[in-house]
């Protein structure tokens, strides 16, 4: 029997064996003609000519590339059966933790923190499996894997095929060490690994201005989220003098809540920053819908399932420490709420298929820490662990009729493709009942639960019940909007969309059919309590993550029992079915029944309509604030200060030195040599008259000898 | 024989060879990368010595060199200098391959100067005699001054006057401050002098040691370069060969740096701790002026040089906390610069082999015809950026982790330096490599070759290596700065007690110095 609890650290190095190969080989397995390398699919589809459909028997299938489609996928199944054995091993343990400490990144350093005595800091690869890194491993493999199955599909036509798989298997590497890791800085390195993955991905179609643009910005704004991160580990180091999971929560063990501001909020709001950027929350969301510039797989995978749920994954990790914070616990959950209301409203009104499900993405992770600011760190986690299912679900299907329309995005050109996508259709249809709240599907069981926990738990409070509340009519209001549009009412398709519609092959179908089960299924073992009839074996899910989250509930626990009020639980959870109910009902009566009316609606509100539209001119804001104010406004600034000030300065010397050497030289002609010159002067002056005694003429000396002479014979004959 | 007289011997051996060659030109050109990587190799043999000493010398030869003053030639290598002499006699040959094709007049004179510039630079860092130093300083200045003036741009001369006023106003001081400590002493050499100070057998009063650490410090500022005093930087950068560019960042900005941990720490403990508010205060400065001015350069050797600043304002910051973290990722940052710097300026100048511009505007594409130029020049940009798992952001981490330690507002300014680097190396690569490839990109641009292979590999390796394997190098870094850090700590009574900063948030009180 493999122990595979000691070769945990094995599972994310497949998937970077993989992207080693493919990244430094991939070349040679499939060449690439230069012309074709990363061609949006739209533009793949217009240049071949016949399109997508009718190149799939065609597309000469290179050898090397069918390599590639083994490794890539092939590695992430070889991790998730690792992750598998793992978990499978651990629910055996009667601890239910382990630790694999392979070797020391950076090497110990004596020093002295604030809480007094030495440490050392050392930062180790080491590799921790709880519950709690269990859930999200699984989650991470599972549906990587069949994210990774359905690019085989999706990117079948594209150039750059190994660089795709390169870059997707390396951001599975960088997933699994964020979630595996034992401490904050190996953490830390999975995180901004991620976050670079997630730059080469959005940017794939790097011959796109645009596309370039949003892999910029997406990792210039998570930098500074990643920035906030840094700090509280510093600060988490220079207080407990360790960046290790388990020697941080037992130095925090014992400790009461902090009742002001204190050094814990600190560092827990630092935490926080960093989790708003991955997780694209306020104020730092603004990245996550433009990421969508990426293929249609990476934003399932990447910016819906796991990456940006990696704040959220950081917040239920540091539990024990939010736990003690109660004002940045209440930030979190005001910040998850505001978010999750504020991306729903944009939701409302858009038109690309892909930016209403990166709304909505935001929109639920805004749900998921909500969750987690109210201490029911186990529903933040079971949400996230359902949404990973209905929401990748969501956008595969999406990439599924965008593959169908030959790159058509566009929502109010589509309509009508029920009958002519019917696995696609179907597929979203359960999802998008699950992520509106439906039961028995999972998005309710999670959902319901949030809702009720932020309404009972002593850290929630009945204002953020209520946005949350509508938060849950708008989505299912937008994501039906979605499906009416999408799939029902009159075909609006162009002219050659239409002769292209196709079901997706099989290869791309059948994540979606295992994506939809998920959907259905995965809420059932998180049933609510007062569903007792069921029996505690449907509540496993809590039991399970219990031991992780221990420390940090007790502090509330006991409080929430003895205020649980069974029928006002079931009345809450009657109206947030109703509430659902009547979202999918609006969008029924507006997009189908009367498909008039949303227009006269966008006409008379047509205020409201243009914020919404427009994002809240959030990016505006900040373009003008921060990218064109502070950092390119104030670069140019200094950058005219340098040349004319501080360079100034130095040039200003040298102008300085080379005028007074001047007026030396003037002091030197004029004044020193003058005044030497003029006492050479006055002396020739002076001995003018003797000089002409000397003229050197024979004659002369004669004629004054001769006058001399004369004039002594004179005086004395004269006297 | 110590290695440390054949590395000192041979580069200037090789540069009266490779001058006074009767044959063509390539040959001196063969010679002198034939004597750069020999020295290469032999540098390599310092390294299990150093690692045996620990917090002592190794490698130690010490000569009367002239008998009235007493001028010694005394030189030895410890954990800090040693990986400093290694990324000399690294880069030195890799500046060899770089300017394969890029010089093409006087091309003997360029490789011969080559070299005296490394035994100068590595004289720097292993001299122990302070007239020695100072001799191997001046040494190192002039070669520099003809790459940059006689192989540079069009506006050559100004920066080379410029680049060499600076350097000179500096050491003038310098040169003052080490006669003024001969005359206090009797002594220039390093040891004795630190015996000295130990022992109380030379007492500087306040004031002496206060104008003392000034004179050294100005000098060694104006080598880093500190705000404001780096305007002579961009200007030598982008005026000089791509050569003379990487040896300038990679390994002459660190004579400052390196100055500062071996001298003006140990010699003046006291004013040194003293300063450290304002020198500090002049670092974080120098992080975020640096790296706003970077985001709008034009031009990309500007740009490079601007992050340079802003770099190095990190190492001074890891100095001046007087803590071990700070210090060993200051050292460690210091070396990181020079690779990951270093090879921002290689590709830069492949760039300007292929079109002949260091304009970012002139570029774009370029991941189309040049897909591994594309990826190597994206990796570098990250380990610039500060990306874990590569180089500079252990480095980094360090050095924040020991600001944190002295004062959390210290950690906050300088990590927005963290933000702004991603800001203009990605812009800068966005403009250069992605999007769409403009004709003349696509006709001049193409892939690495063989021979540039093997000048920009070694660097991407060790970014790597030094980002991740960082107990090849850090035991004997923090020997010597455990060793440095001990020193300050001496001739504490004449430490002016100064009020503690108050804590940025309750609970987090600043370390005692």
């Amino acid at each position: 029997m493999v122990n595979f609890l000691d070769l945990i650290w094995l599972i994310p190095l497949f998937p970077l064996a993989g992207a080693v190969t493919m990244l430094l080989a991939g070349r040679r397995l499939d060449p690439q003609p230069p012309s074709e390398v990363a061609l949006a699919p739209g533009v793949a589809a217009a240049s071949g000519g016949n399109g997508h459909g009718d190149a799939h028997g065609h597309h000469p299938a290179a050898p090397g590339r069918f390599l590639i489609s083994l490794i890539g996928p092939g590695t992430v199944l070889l991790s998730l059966l690792f992750s598998a054995g793992a978990v499978i091993q651990l629910a055996g343990l009667p601890e239910k933790v382990h630790e694999v400490v392979k070797y020391t990144w950076i090497p110990a350093f004596f020093f002295h923190p604030a809480g007094g005595g030495g440490a050392r800091l050392a930062a180790d690869f080491g590799f921790l499996l709880d519950p709690l890194s269990a859930v999200m491993i699984l989650v991470v493999t599972v549906v990587g894997f069949l994210i990774h199955v359905y690019s085989i599909g999706y990117m079948g036509h594209e150039g750059g095929y190994y660089r795709f798989f390169g870059y997707m298997n390396l951001f599975v590497f960088f997933m699994l060490t964020l979630v595996l890791a034992n401490n904050y800085l190996l953490l830390f390195v999975g995180w901004e690994g991620v976050g670079l993955s997630s730059y080469l991905l959005i940017g794939f179609y790097f011959h796109k201005k645009s596309a370039g643009d949003a892999g910029k910005k997406a990792f210039v704004v998570n930098r500074i989220g990643d920035a906030g991160f840094i700090m509280g580990m510093l600060l988490m180091l220079a207080t407990f003098g360790t960046v290790r999971f388990v020697d941080v929560n037992a130095a925090l063990a014992g400790r009461e809540p902090e009742t002001g501001f204190g050094v814990l909020s600190a560092i827990a709001l630092l935490l926080f920053i960093g989790a708003t950027g991955k997780s694209a929350q306020i104020p730092l969301f603004t990245w996550l819908p433009d990421a969508m510039e990426g293929p249609t797989p990476v934003s399932a995978l990447i910016h819906a399932a796991t990456m940006v749920t990696a704040g959220v994954y950081m917040v239920a990790r540091s539990s024990a420490l939010f736990a003690l914070t109660p004002q940045t616990s209440f930030l979190v959950a005001a910040v998850g709420a505001a978010t999750a209301i504020l991306a729903a409203s944009i939701a409302l009104v858009q038109n690309d298929i892909k930016r209403v499900l990166a709304y909505s993405t935001v929109s639920q992770l805004g749900y998921m820490f909500l969750a987690a600011g109210v201490g029911a760190y186990w529903v933040a986690i079971f949400h996230l662990y359902t949404h990973a299912f209905f929401k990748a679900l969501l956008f595969l299907g999406a990439g599924s009729v965008i593959h169908a329309l030959g790159g058509e995005q566009d929502i109010r050109r589509m309509g009508g493709l029920k009958d002519k996508i019917p696995v696609t259709y179907r597929t979203m249809w359960i999802a998008s009942l699950a992520i509106a709240g439906i039961p028995p599907l999972a998005g309710f069981f999670s959902k319901d639960e949030i809702l009720w926990q932020t309404w009972s738990s002593p850290l929630g409070s009945k204002a953020l019940w209520a946005v949350g509340v509508v938060t849950a009519f708008m989505t299912a209001f937008y994501m039906w909007r979605l499906m009416f549009l999408t799939f029902h009412g009159r075909p609006r398709l162009s002219e050659e969309a239409s002769r292209h519609v196709h079901e997706s092959p099989p290869v791309m179908t059948v994540p979606l059919v295992a994506l939809a089960a998920g959907s259905v299924a995965a809420g059932w073992i998180g049933m609510p309590k007062i569903w007792t009839w069921f029996g505690e074996g449907f509540r496993l899910f809590e039991h399970w993550l219990a031991p992780v989250f221990a420390a940090a509930t007790a502090h509330w626990h006991a409080h929430a029992e003895a205020h649980h009020d069974v029928s006002i639980e079931w009345a809450l959870m009657i109206l947030s079915v109703v509430i659902a109910a009547a979202g999918i009902a609006l969008a029924r009566h507006l997009y189908l029944v009367r498909p008039d009316a949303p227009e006269a609606i966008r006409q008379r509100a047509a205020p409201v309509y243009n914020v919404l539209y427009n994002k809240w001119y959030v990016d505006e804001i900040y373009d003008f604030l921060f990218v064109n104010g502070l950092a390119k406004g104030g670069g140019s600034l200094l950058s005219r200060f340098d040349a004319a000030v501080v360079d100034g300065g130095v040039n200003g010397t040298g102008w300085l030195t080379r005028f007074t050497s001047t007026l030396s030289v003037w002091w030197d002609t004029w004044v020193v040599d003058g005044s030497v010159r003029l006492i050479a002067f006055t002396v020739k002056m002076f001995s003018y008259p003797a000089r002409l005694l000397q003229t050197g003429y024979l004659q002369s000396y004669a004629l004054v000898i001769l006058v001399g002479v004369a004039v002594a014979l004179g005086y004395y004959l004269m006297r | 024989m110590n290695p440390v007289n054949w590395i000192l011997a041979l580069p200037a051996a090789g540069f009266l060879a490779v001058l006074l060659w009767p044959g063509r030109a390539e040959t001196a050109r063969a010679l002198a990368l034939a004597v750069s990587l020999v020295v290469f190799v032999l540098s390599l043999g310092l390294i299990p010595g150093v690692w045996g000493a620990g917090a002592s010398w190794s490698h130690v030869t010490d000569l009367p060199w002239i008998e009235s003053p007493a001028i010694r030639y005394h030189v030895a290598v410890d954990g800090l200098s040693l990986w400093l002499v290694l990324l000399t006699t690294l880069l030195t040959p890799i500046c060899v391959l770089i300017s394969w094709r890029y010089i093409d007049r006087r091309v003997k004179e360029f490789y011969a100067l080559l070299l005296l510039l490394e035994t100068g630079l590595v004289g720097v860092f292993v001299a122990l005699d302070l007239f020695l130093f100072y001799v191997f300083w001046e040494v190192s200045l002039v070669p520099m001054y003809f790459l940059i003036g006689v192989w540079g741009h069009e506006r050559r001369i100004y920066a080379a006057v410029k680049f060499f006023l600076f350097t000179m106003a500096g050491s003038v001081l310098m040169l003052g401050g080490i006669i003024y400590l001969y005359n206090r002493s009797g002594t220039f050499d390093y040891s004795i002098l630190l015996e000295q100070i130990n022992s109380g057998a030379l007492m500087l009063t306040p004031l002496e040691q206060r104008l003392l650490f000034l004179a050294f410090f100005i000098s060694f500022a104006i080598k880093v370069p500190l705000f404001p005093l780096h305007t002579w930087l961009p200007d030598a950068h982008v005026e000089a060969p791509s050569a003379g560019s990487v040896m300038l960042a990679s390994v002459m900005l660190k004579m400052g740096t390196y100055g500062l941990v071996r001298y003006s720490l140990p010699l003046f403990p006291n004013a040194a701790r003293q300063s450290a508010d304002w020198i500090v205060t002049l670092a974080i400065i120098g992080i975020i002026y640096g790296a706003l001015v970077s985001m709008v350069q034009p031009n990309m050797k500007k740009l490079v040089a601007y992050s340079s600043v802003s770099h190095l304002g990190f190492v001074v910051l890891g100095i001046f906390t007087f803590t071990q973290l700070g210090l060993d990722g200051a050292v460690y940052q210091m070396l990181n610069h020079g690779v990951s710097t270093g090879a921002l300026f290689i590709l830069v100048g492949y760039l300007y082999e292929r079109r002949h511009s260091l304009e970012t505007a002139a570029y774009g594409g370029i991941a189309t015809p040049a897909p591994w130029l594309a990826t190597v020049f994206l990796i570098t940009s990250l380990a610039s950026v500060g990306l874990p798992m590569l180089n500079n952001f252990v480095g980094e981490f360090l050095v924040l982790q020991g600001a944190a330690q002295v004062n959390f507002r210290w950690t906050v300014l300088a990590a927005t330096g963290v933000v702004l680097s991603a800001c203009y190396m990605l812009w800068l690569y966005q403009k250069a490599f992605l999007g769409a490839t403009p004709e003349p990109v696509r006709e001049h641009v193409y892939d690495l070759r063989p021979r540039e292979w093997a000048g920009i590999l070694p660097l991407i390796v060790l970014m790597v290596w030094m980002g991740t394997l960082t107990r090849t190098f850090f035991p004997p870094i923090s020997a010597a700065s455990a060793q440095i850090l001990e020193q300050t700590k001496v001739n504490a009574e004449f430490l002016v007690s100064r009020p503690a900063a108050p804590p940025l948030v309750a609970g987090v009180m600043p370390d005692a110095r």
